[in-house]
């Protein structure tokens, strides 16, 4: 494994180094929240997924969501971290008015889970090993909205209390890049473990950045957190912006206060959090309405034997048994449906084949048209079809993309296509020998220039040939002739 | 004919049952006792069509031979349980005219069982007090005085309406909410019979919060057996109560009047007070003599950190109170008043709508949790806890129940202990350990002081054994005789 | 460990209770007298002592990922100070 290379950002004063840290907020893929039974849907009318116990009403009481807590032992097995077996719900007190309780039910001493690592891939090879320092359950607040009127803002509880797992790393990134990528990494695993969807236009992973910058070598910076960004571009624009302020304080002269920072996506700029200002005095202490989570062995270990294959491992498998380049494995294995899509193409095929297919074409069309995978026009089956009749000779390879054009339009089945359009590629000696010797007797002055030298026109017989057969003969066969009639060989 | 709410649980019940009056009768007979002491100020709401309605149903159901357990008993319900429909206040401003959608498990439980709801009792503010003097809503007055005084005294707290409304017969039976005595110590003041069951044996649910990890809600009646059937009816798990033991509940009435013949009773020489007045004293050996006598072993018992309860007891409560009680915000029920800002508001808003006591226990809990401090008073506390209940399970292994005098002393005159707060909390000082160690604990009326006022012992026995504690508070019962109610002088 | 009026302040505003100036001082010497006597806790050697987790200890029961709850939002909202559109309604938050 390489270590990625050191990335300064060059200041008035010579190089700066960032270090950065991240929490990431993933939502639990649960039906119902982390202490209630109301819907965690999204998109609903304000204040209807809204339980008496989300909206803290008095003597209301938290009941633990069994599937959250399997989702967050699995998602710790997932990133190989420690599963603990004795874990506490803390309160974590302050008002807010998104914030019912008056107090957030997390977990703060004794998390569900511990450290762990993620190993994140990098353009160019390189790879960032990052720590993961604990993840634990917590309650997401409800949504204030503030631009419906000059003079009050409006509260609705739907998301009040929904299951959050947050995910602390080290502070082990050391670029806006970096960041993007272990945000995206992460999304991978949880989407292949199928604890959280991963989507963050809806809000169901964003991530707190703590930024700082120090000297090179030099010792830790102060650090200031850049609340809820929530898109992997966002997240690259605080940082860019955040540590070029934080850099030009210290230049000047100043000193960083440690604070909590909002992200603006319209300026592009991070701003101190007002209403965030007052000394962070949380108060955590046990809630005395739950009793300690404790989970044994047994349980712990069942919920690991049910662990898919996870993406570094697959990828390793793609490059090892499949012979794939990294860069093409690390494709591959970025989201499980494109994985699973490529292991049925691959599947009694070449498998080097099947992945160039599947990146350079299926993706290159997807992405012309702006589908994902589960919305492809061409299924996987019908891909391995094309594959097969490009294997056995039937197609040539120029032939193959003609079909896969005529599939992603039509759906139909390439046998199919090939037999009703006659596509079939000609191998018969005889009849592209005939096209060749009447290629070369229409222009015996190019085949005087190549006998001379320029074997670059070859490529303009084959094309000549191409035409009259219609692009159906052999390219090899068609190679071998006209090498043996022009050059005599 | 008798007045019909000089009946208790059990004799009501019976004459129910016998069609001697109905069920309607009777709880008009309370409504009108209600009417004749609202000097008293034992209940903040009454609810006379929903009890009429409840009690015509009763007596549908005796008739057609359905009758359920508790059919047509008149209760009174504490302001600290949610009712819906009915103004549930805790007695405090910040939440006056708030109409819960929603019933408590508990009383949910009772009205299921047949009973009907008279109203909901005056209360210390968010259950914090030991005298009910703390309710936003005004004092409540004992129906106790000295013999030949007319000075008015406190009913204790701080389920201070609900074992007022008990004595002063506004109810047959009512609920109470204990977190550090405010079941046992108004009901030995009281004259009456209270249990704080084992922590987890009542929901919750539906019951404003107080500390969480001493909240339990209980019985005030007027005899043992009527306290036994009351909890027995209020008890059972709750899937919506995280701390709801799932222990099945006995039926508590079977164990009244059963033998104590060679149960060892332990009684802890921590509990003999320095100053503490000669009466109390005296109960305590009266009781002890009375349990000998009725078989029992005395053993003499050490429960070495009983000084530091109290202590302990005033760094948890407010700590987990002051969390509690951050849902009062004026922003989804509740009291709101005008600010400049947001913060403004809160603070105003929390100023205003709670008490003074209120205030100084949020406060107080702030502090304890606040950055610096946890350690040096919340977990010690919260150790010194574990040394307390350490403490009793010993003595457990050597002793079946324990015995101790239930409070300090008798009713005290309303405004005598408002100004000092630290000798007001001493009220619970032998009642606070058992919520410290989650422990059933029951008061029970032992004699009275010379001048005419009710005086009671407590019970303590191994959590989920209220049966044995039941047993021996049937024994002191009846060696004591039945307390007889004081006088209506409150009917003008 | 002393109370005095900066620290009655701010807890006050950790509390998010208004205390009028005048009312700093005696709420302090208040305080200070309740939690002088809670400090007598500290008498008891507690090293090798474990707080207390639960006081009555038993599993912490779980339910199962059903919707059970919600879909009452008159409900949610009935006792609401100021609601709106569905909405609860507050002061302007500026963030
Ligand atoms: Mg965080
Ligand atoms: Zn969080």
């Amino acid at each position: 494994m390489t270590e990625p290379a050191v990335k300064y950002i060059e200041g008035a004063t010579g190089p700066w180094e960032i270090v950065l840290g991240l929490e990431v907020h993933a939502q639990v893929s649960s039906k119902s929240k982390l202490f209630s039974g109301a819907s965690t849907e999204f998109g609903a009318e304000p204040n209807t997924q809204v339980s008496l116990v989300d909206a803290a009403m008095p003597g209301m009481l938290p009941v633990i969501n069994e599937f959250c807590v399997e989702q967050a032992v699995r998602t710790g097995l997932g990133l190989k971290a420690q599963i603990n077996n004795w874990s506490r719900f803390d309160r974590k007190n302050y008002f807010y008015p998104d914030l019912p309780q008056g107090y957030q039910i997390s977990q703060f001493q004794f998390p569900i889970v511990g450290e762990g690592e993620v190993l994140v891939d990098l353009p160019g090879g390189a790879t960032r090993i990052v720590r993961i320092e604990r993840l634990h359950l917590e309650q997401d607040a409800g949504k204030c909205l503030h631009d419906q009127s000059p003079n009050e803002s409006l509260v609705d509880l739907s998301r009040s209390g929904i299951a959050l797992m947050e995910i602390v790393s080290k502070p082990d990134m050391r670029s806006a890049e970096e960041a993007g990528a272990y945000v995206k990494k992460l999304r991978t695993i949880l989407r292949y473990l199928g604890t959280c969807d991963g989507n963050m236009e809806e809000g169901s992973l964003r991530a707190d950045v703590n930024v700082s910058v120090r000297k090179p070598g030099g010792p830790l910076g102060t650090r200031c957190e850049i609340k809820n960004v929530n898109s992997v571009r966002f997240i690259g624009q605080a940082i860019e912006y955040e540590a070029r302020r934080q850099i030009d304080v210290l230049e000047s002269g100043g000193t960083i206060d440690q604070e909590t920072r909002l992200f603006d996506s319209k300026t592009g700029e991070t701003r101190t959090m007002r209403s965030k200002e007052d000394a962070h005095d949380y108060r955590y202490f046990p809630d005395p309405d739950l009793q300690p989570l404790v989970l044994d062995k047994a349980y712990v270990d069942a919920i690991a034997a049910g662990l898919p294959e996870l993406p570094d491992v697959r990828r390793a498998r793609y490059i090892n048994e499949f012979g794939l380049s990294p860069y093409d494995a690390s494709v591959l294995v970025a989201e499980r449906e494109t994985a699973a899509f490529y292991e049925a193409v691959a599947k009694g095929r070449d498998a080097k084949l099947a992945a160039n297919w599947v990146i350079v074409e299926l993706f290159g069309m997807l992405n012309k048209r702006g589908v994902g995978i589960e919305e492809s026009p061409v299924s996987a089956a019908r891909l391995g079809e094309l594959l097969d009749l490009l294997a056995d000779g039937t197609l040539s390879g120029r032939l193959a993309k003609e079909v896969f054009e005529i599939m992603i339009e039509t759906g139909g089945a390439p046998k199919a296509i090939v037999e009703e359009r006659g596509l079939v590629q000609v191998t018969d000696t005889g009849a592209i020998e005939a096209a060749v010797d009447a290629v070369i007797a229409a222009n015996p002055d190019k085949v005087a220039e190549v006998r001379s030298g320029k074997d670059k026109l070859l490529g303009w017989f084959v094309g000549q040939v191409m035409k009259s057969t219609g692009g159906k003969a052999n390219p090899q066969v068609l190679n071998d002739i006209l090498r043996k009639k022009v050059m005599g060989e | 004919m008798t007045d019909l709410t000089d009946l208790d649980l059990t004799a009501a019940r019976d004459g129910l049952v016998a069609k001697k009056f109905s069920a309607v009768e009777l709880t008009s007979a309370y409504l009108g006792a209600i009417d004749a002491a609202k000097g008293l100020n034992a209940y903040l709401v009454t609810t006379p069509e929903q009890a009429l309605a409840m009690a015509a149903k009763s007596d549908e159901r005796i008739a057609n031979g359905r009758a359920r357990p508790l059919e047509g008993i008149p209760l009174g319900i504490k302001d600290l349980f949610c009712t819906q429909g009915v103004e549930t206040t805790a007695g405090s401003k910040i939440l006056q005219g708030f109409r819960p959608t929603y019933e408590s498990t508990v009383t949910s439980q009772l009205w299921k069982a047949g009973a009907v709801m008279l109203g909901k009792l005056n209360l210390d503010e968010f259950a914090m007090g030991s005298s009910n003097e703390t309710s936003a809503y005004g004092p409540v007055i004992s129906p106790w005085r000295r013999k030949g005084g007319t000075e008015p005294l406190v009913p204790g707290g701080s389920s201070g309406g609900s074992a007022a409304a008990v004595a002063a017969h506004l109810c047959v039976a009512a609920t109470g909410t204990d977190t550090g005595g405010s079941i046992r110590q108004p009901a030995a003041i009281g004259g009456l019979v209270g249990i704080k069951p084992t922590y987890g044996r009542c929901s919750r649910w539906g019951v404003v919060a107080f500390a969480s990890s001493l909240d339990q809600a209980g019985p005030i009646a007027r005899s043992v057996a009527d306290c036994a059937t009351m909890l027995t009816h209020m008890c059972g798990h709750d899937p919506k109560d995280s701390t709801s033991a799932s222990q099945p509940v006995p039926d508590f009435g079977q164990s009244v009047g059963q033998s104590i013949r060679g149960l060892k009773i332990g009684i802890p020489k921590e509990y003999r007070l320095d100053g503490m007045p000669d009466a109390i004293g005296r109960e305590w050996d009266k009781g002890i003599a009375w349990l000998k006598e009725a078989g029992a072993e005395i053993v003499e018992i050490s429960l070495p950190h009983t000084k530091y309860a109290l202590p302990a007891y005033y760094i948890v409560a407010p700590a987990e109170a002051s969390s509690n009680l951050a849902r009062y915000d004026g922003v989804r029920y509740g009291n709101r008043a005008a600010g400049r800002d947001l913060i403004d508001t809160y603070e105003r808003t929390r100023a205003e709508g709670f008490g003074r006591e209120v205030r100084r226990r949020i406060m107080i809990g702030t502090y304890v949790l606040s950055a610096g401090y946890y350690d040096a008073y919340y977990i010690k506390a919260q150790k010194l806890r574990t040394l307390i209940a350490q403490d009793f399970e010993n003595a457990f292994t050597k002793v079946d129940a324990i015995l101790t005098p239930a409070t300090p002393g008798p009713a005290f005159p309303i405004g005598s202990k408002t100004s000092d707060p630290l000798e007001m909390y001493l009220n619970d000082v032998f009642t606070v350990t058992v919520n410290l160690a989650g422990l059933p604990g029951m008061s029970v009326p032992s004699g009275m002081t010379e001048d005419g006022l009710p005086l009671g012992l407590q019970v303590i026995a191994r959590p989920f054994e209220e049966e044995t504690m039941i047993k021996v508070a049937s024994v002191i019962e009846t060696a004591a005789g039945r307390i007889k109610a004081p006088t209506k002088w409150w009917r003008s | 460990m002393s109370v005095d009026a900066a620290t009655v302040k701010r807890i006050a505003k950790l509390a998010r209770i208004r205390v009028e100036d005048g009312e700093l001082a005696p709420l302090a010497a208040e305080l200070d007298t309740i939690l002088h006597w809670v400090e007598q806790l500290g008498e008891v050697n507690t090293a090798s002592v474990e707080p207390m987790n639960s006081v009555m200890p038993m599993d912490l029961k779980r339910r199962a990922d059903q919707v059970s709850d919600g879909g009452y939002p008159e409900d949610v909202l009935a006792n609401a100070p100021e609601q709106r559109h569905g909405f609860f309604v507050v002061h302007k938050i500026v963030e």
